[in-house]
């Protein structure tokens, strides 16, 4: 860091900070010691009238009960939301990708007015609209379907827009030499710009995949049949309800957290950089 | 250079499909790599929207195709509706509470944060794990966990040892507990995301800035006060901004922590919560429900270019 440490008093004030950060950390740690707590009781020490720090009873059954709990289409959720996450991931980046080179790179009369008007649905949020969208999308009979899930999904105003930057950013004299070397706009695109943009592109990738696969509003409006359920509206079906165990809905939590724990564990670095470029665009 | 360089006399003795593929067919190559996704984003954002408009102004139940031409009183209606108007309040009540607690929490364990030499990356880590987790989870620890309303749950017993009785966090209105329940269940999830945007913005500041105020014996809250703060005027802006935006948005935690059997209470409905039982509840009304949809596009994109104009964004090319 490039603070300048204060001298004065110095071994006090580094007391009270990791003091703080150490409770914080704690405060933070404490509802995933909860989720995998309870994903291992049993359903009378969960629901009964006194806290347990830990399982009185280990209940590893908690797992095979999940999946095999007629009421829970655990399994099949679990493939809708990879399915649909995957999906959504790669589209996303392939056509915002493309789009935001197309912006940055093709010199076209008609650029700027593309570009307002892609920038003019950045101000407006898409939970906003779900009233709308999901006309549409019923009237091209996409409700209950992975289609209704996907497809609106793909065509995402923010990722364009920073792809653009990023492209505009991008050294240009490789892509004259490319050029010149008479690749065109699509081979320089694909065999030169694009090998040369995989950490940005693996930043928006992680952002992108998270964002989908905990989606909550837009799987609720559209996945009416179980046979449609992401992982997430499985799960809240079952809280809302109240209709099945408890600690086997805890225990499908944890499972549904697992790939996303496993992402920040590895690709922490591109879901951070991700954060801060879609945090704040306009820098 | 050669990207932009323009062929001569490529306007006299063309051919019209020669002029419409532009230079080295540069407009067939521009909707090659835009129009994918300016189609996608006109079907899907654009329609829908004038579609609603369109809804908005007649009477449509069950079907989204119109039935009756009924002309504003779809938004009068909607605007006298006392339903509507307090599930505008309580956006307000929300996001009063939520966006300042967010920026102070999320900005004081940025400095912290950076200002740690061990374990740095150790605690950057832990405030950022909850952004890992989704409102469903998040909702489901909450409510099964920590606010139960009986003694199974973490609060109630904390509370148990001080002697306290257990309180039913959500079935009650007064007072209103559950408002504790969907601030901090948010607090938790979000913290860490804007943690790492102010980490960010006081990773730009310029050490030298500090350097001078070390010489001129500034430490501790004036070098806040008088440094850090000030310059990251940006990033807090766009924190606000995107708080606020979030909370108008706010849906999926009011709806796992309080909604029961298909029911929501009456109280603490944010707008989309009551838009999603107006337009696809029991009587799936499109046509108010497309009035409330277009009211609140409104609303958030005036608030949203009113905010761009007082910072600066927006314009930026």
């Amino acid at each position: 860091m490039a603070i300048v440490r204060d001298r004065r008093g110095s071994a006090l004030a580094d007391g009270v900070r990791y003091g703080a950060l150490t409770l914080g950390s704690i405060a933070f740690l404490i509802p995933f010691y909860l989720l995998a707590r309870s994903a291992f009781m049993s359903e009378q020490d969960l629901i009964g009238t006194s806290f347990h720090l830990l399982p009185p009873n280990w209940q590893l059954s908690n797992l095979t009960g999940l999946f095999t709990n007629p009421e829970i289409p655990m399994a099949r959720s679990l493939v809708n939301s990879a399915v649909i996450a995957v999906t959504q991931t790669v589209g996303v980046l392939v056509i915002s990708g493309l789009a935001g080179y197309g912006l940055a790179r093709i010199p076209y009369r008609w650029s700027n007015a593309v570009f307002y008007l892609i920038t003019a649905t950045l101000l407006i949020p898409a939970a906003v609209t779900f009233v709308p969208s999901f006309v549409l999308v019923s009237s091209l009979g996409w409700i209950s379907d992975l289609r209704g899930l996907i497809v609106p999904g793909l065509f995402q105003a923010l990722a364009t827009f920073l792809f653009r930057q990023f492209f505009l950013n991008f050294p240009k004299e490789i892509e004259e030499a490319a050029f010149l070397d008479g690749l065109g706009y699509w081979g320089t695109f694909w065999r030169v710009v694009v090998p040369n943009s995989y950490g940005f592109g693996a930043a928006i990738a992680t952002i992108t995949f998270i964002g989908s696969w905990n989606a909550f509003l837009w799987p609720l409006v559209i996945g009416r049949d179980q046979s449609s359920w992401t992982v997430q509206i499985a799960l809240s079906t079952f809280l809302t309800a109240q209709s099945t165990e408890v600690s086997q809905l805890f225990m499908g939590a944890l499972v549904a957290i697992l790939p996303l724990l496993l992402m920040f564990i590895f690709l922490q670095r591109w879901i951070v950089e991700g954060v801060e470029r879609t945090g704040i665009s306009g820098e | 250079m050669s990207l932009t360089r323009s062929t001569p006399g490529a306007r006299a003795g063309t051919t019209l499909a020669q002029r419409l593929r532009g230079p080295q067919n540069r407009n067939l190559w521009f909707w090659v790599f835009v129009g994918p996704f300016l189609a996608g984003l006109l079907v899907f954002v654009y329609v829908p929207i004038g579609w609603s408009v369109y809804l908005s102004l007649f009477e449509s139940y069950n079907t989204v195709t119109p039935t009756r031409f009924v002309g504003l009183s779809n938004y009068t209606d909607m605007l006298t509706d006392a339903a509507f108007r307090s599930s505008l309040g309580t956006f307000v009540v929300f996001a009063a509470a939520i966006v300042p607690i967010t920026f102070v929490l999320s900005l004081a364990t940025a400095l912290l944060v950076a200002r740690t030499r061990v374990m740095q990356t150790f605690f950057r880590s832990v405030f950022f794990l909850p952004v890992a987790c989704s409102y469903v989870v998040a909702a489901l620890i909450w409510r099964m966990g920590i606010f139960t309303g009986t003694g199974s749950g973490l609060a109630n017993a904390l509370l148990g040892r001080l002697g306290i009785d257990s309180v039913p966090w959500l079935s009650l209105t007064d007072p209103p507990w559950y408002w504790l329940v969907l601030v901090t269940v948010r607090l938790w999830l979000q913290i860490g995301f804007f943690m790492i945007l102010f980490l960010a913005g006081i990773q730009r500041i310029s050490p030298t800035l500090y350097e001078a105020a070390a010489i001129d014996g500034a430490v501790g809250w004036k070098v806040f006060r008088y440094i850090t703060f000030p310059q990251l005027r940006t990033t807090s802006t766009a924190v606000l901004l995107l708080l606020l935006i979030n909370a108008f948005q706010a849906f999926d935690e009011f709806f796992n922590v309080l909604s029961n059997f298909g029911t929501y209470p009456p109280y603490a409905r944010p707008p989309l919560v009551y838009l999603y039982y107006t337009a696809l509840g029991q009587g799936q009304d499109f046509g108010h429900g497309g009035a409330g949809a277009v009211i609140l596009t409104l609303i958030i994109g005036i608030a949203a270019l009113v905010q761009g104009r007082l910072v600066g964004f927006g314009g930026r090319d």
